[in-house]
């Protein structure tokens, strides 16, 4: 029963700010509708490796690599090629799955932190092909004024494109986080061993977990160069990977939608607080600090425990 | 049902089980018995694939299962529970068993369906021959030390074994819990018609319920045999009580 009546708040809640979100463009500045429609992509992003990491406890460190690999394929599609749009929007995340998927083929054979190291430099691989690689990629320049259809030629239209095309990730995700195998990703967090012991092919749906959640990313890759227009090696940087992981770990990973709140608070420190002081990572860093030691649910796990009933103990809260 | 041949593993220089013979008929309460270190656990976990032994051969149902990696051990019918506390601590009671029912019936890849509805009288219905059911929303990290002894043998059943192996069920519990537990064993062996191989140290714990018992001793098997002619065996004798 209370069970019921939490979900009843919580789907009044979201429908509130859907609708907000639905009415926002024509009524904010021009400037602040890009601000959303980016938090849109970065939310998108951030809850796509939080599949990996926080739902999956592998240490995908280089989660950006996809991501940019995606963006890359979508632009250079656009810009060199007369193939359609939605060719060019399905090719990129199925670049970045396929890409996820290799080099998770080798990742899930290791454990923790030498999956995070090795993932790290496969995917700085990718950075480098894509910095050096001058005559294809444009290198550290980039490439400027992606051609867009007419449908997407305003930013009030991407912002409804992006905006329809994120709620939809984001149900499916939803969907899987609460299948089988949603379940099953989690108990593999918890104790590898015991799902070994269970029956359960562990690498095998890590790695399925790994190629979901790389496509998501592409996804995100698509939907940054329908806002930006450019793309540009920093995409695939390891410093974005790490903004990433900040960004779940803000939002609390152990929740669903966590990440997509760390994704808007990071983005809105360096928006506003960019503006007036360069050093805005500094506030991040202290706010870090401050997250670690009283929150170490992430926001998110703030929220829910001020709406949801009060259960004993932390670890009621993360377990549903 | 099982059977194990001369199988031997060492760590390094250490030779952990060093020439073991164990035999499971079909039906059976088997117990392995010995001192500390005498290899039991290393055995249990060759036998379910959590470690590869360097020699020897493990059939169970007249199929060979040596060094087969441990899902694919428990695909064919071996259910087990750990020595130490093993269980899924941030997930609830239920989830901890369902998981392990969604494994059965292959249901771990569904993607689009939500799991909140599935085999949930199954799930119910073993959480409720254990006792669990009161507590099935509770998080299991957040369960007793003697519950979470139990919840793994829950989890264990949830993947309906034909053969159970549990590793000292018993640890850390005092005696009470002690000789519930071994109750509860006896009890589910009777109910699903289970076969069943646990591990002890105390000898005691295990002449009340065994019908075959094996004695091991640094790595390698004393004997194997009914209670009563293990107990007037004189290696045994010598194993548990020192030479004098």
């Amino acid at each position: 029963m209370n069970m019921r009546m939490m979900n009843r708040k919580y789907y009044w809640v979201l429908g509130a700010i859907f609708i907000v979100l639905l009415i926002l463009p024509p009524v904010i500045p021009r400037f602040y509708t890009y601000i959303t429609a980016l938090m849109f992509v970065t939310g998108l992003l951030a809850m796509s490796l939080n599949m990996v990491v926080g739902h999956g406890g592998m240490f995908q460190f280089h989660h950006a690599a996809f991501y940019g690999s995606s963006a890359y394929a979508f632009a250079l599609i656009l810009a060199k090629t007369k193939l359609p749009l939605w060719i060019a929007f399905i090719a990129g995340p199925v670049l970045a799955a396929a890409l996820g998927f290799l080099i998770g083929l080798f990742c899930v054979r290791l454990t923790r932190l030498y999956f995070g190291m090795l993932q790290i430099s496969l995917g700085s691989l990718l950075w480098a092909i894509v910095f050096r690689w001058y005559d294809f990629t444009g290198g550290g320049d980039g490439i400027y004024g992606i051609p867009m259809p007419p449908f997407l030629s305003s930013l009030t239209s991407s912002y409804y494109f992006i905006f329809i095309v994120v709620t939809i990730c984001l149900m499916v995700m939803y969907l899987s986080f609460k299948s089988p195998f949603g379940t099953t990703l989690l108990a593999i967090r918890d104790n590898p061993q015991r799902c070994e012991a269970v029956g359960i092919h562990v690498r095998r749906h890590q790695l399925a977990a790994i190629v979901i959640a790389t496509f998501f990313a592409g996804i995100a890759g698509d939907l940054f160069v329908i806002l930006e227009r450019s793309v540009f090696p920093d995409l695939l940087f390891w410093i974005l990977s790490l903004e990433i992981f900040i960004m779940c770990l803000l939002g609390g990973w152990f929740t669903f939608l966590g990440p997509f709140l760390g994704a808007a608070i990071m983005v809105s420190l360096r928006t506003f607080v960019g503006i007036y002081t360069e050093y805005w990572t500094l506030i991040l860093g202290v706010l870090l600090i401050l997250l670690i030691f009283f929150l170490p649910e992430g926001v998110m796990g703030l929220v829910q425990e001020k709406l949801g009933p009060r259960t004993s103990g932390s670890a009621g809260k993360a377990a549903e | 049902m099982l059977k194990v041949q001369d199988i031997n593993k060492s760590f390094g220089e250490f030779l952990a089980v060093n020439g073991a013979d164990l035999t499971v008929g079909e039906g059976e309460l088997v117990a392995v018995i010995g001192p500390n270190g005498a290899g039991k656990t290393t055995l249990f976990n060759l036998i379910t694939g959590q470690l590869k032994p360097d020699k020897g051969r493990i059939e169970f149902m007249k199929e060979e299962i040596t060094a087969m990696p441990p899902f694919e051990i428990c695909k064919k019918g071996i259910g087990r529970s750990f020595q130490l506390v093993n269980i899924f601590p941030r997930l609830s009671v239920f989830k901890n068993v369902q998981v392990a029912v969604i494994s059965q019936q292959k249901k771990s890849n569904i993607l689009f369906l939500p799991a909140q509805g599935m085999v949930v009288e199954e799930t119910n219905r073993i959480l409720e021959s254990l006792g669990l059911l009161d507590k099935a929303s509770e998080t299991a990290g957040s369960l007793s030390h003697g519950d979470q002894r139990i919840l793994e043998i829950a989890i264990a059943l949830g993947n309906d074994p034909k053969l159970l192996v549990l590793d000292e069920p018993t640890a850390g519990m005092s005696p009470e819990e002690t000789s519930a537990t071994m109750n509860l064993i006896k009890r589910l062996a009777e109910e699903r018609g289970l076969t069943i191989l646990f591990c002890e140290h105390d000898m005691d714990v295990v002449f009340g319920i065994a019908q075959s018992v094996m004695v091991m001793h640094q790595g390698r098997t004393l004997i194997q045999g009914k209670p009563q002619l293990v107990r007037e065996n004189e290696e045994v004798m010598k194993a548990y009580l020192g030479e004098e």
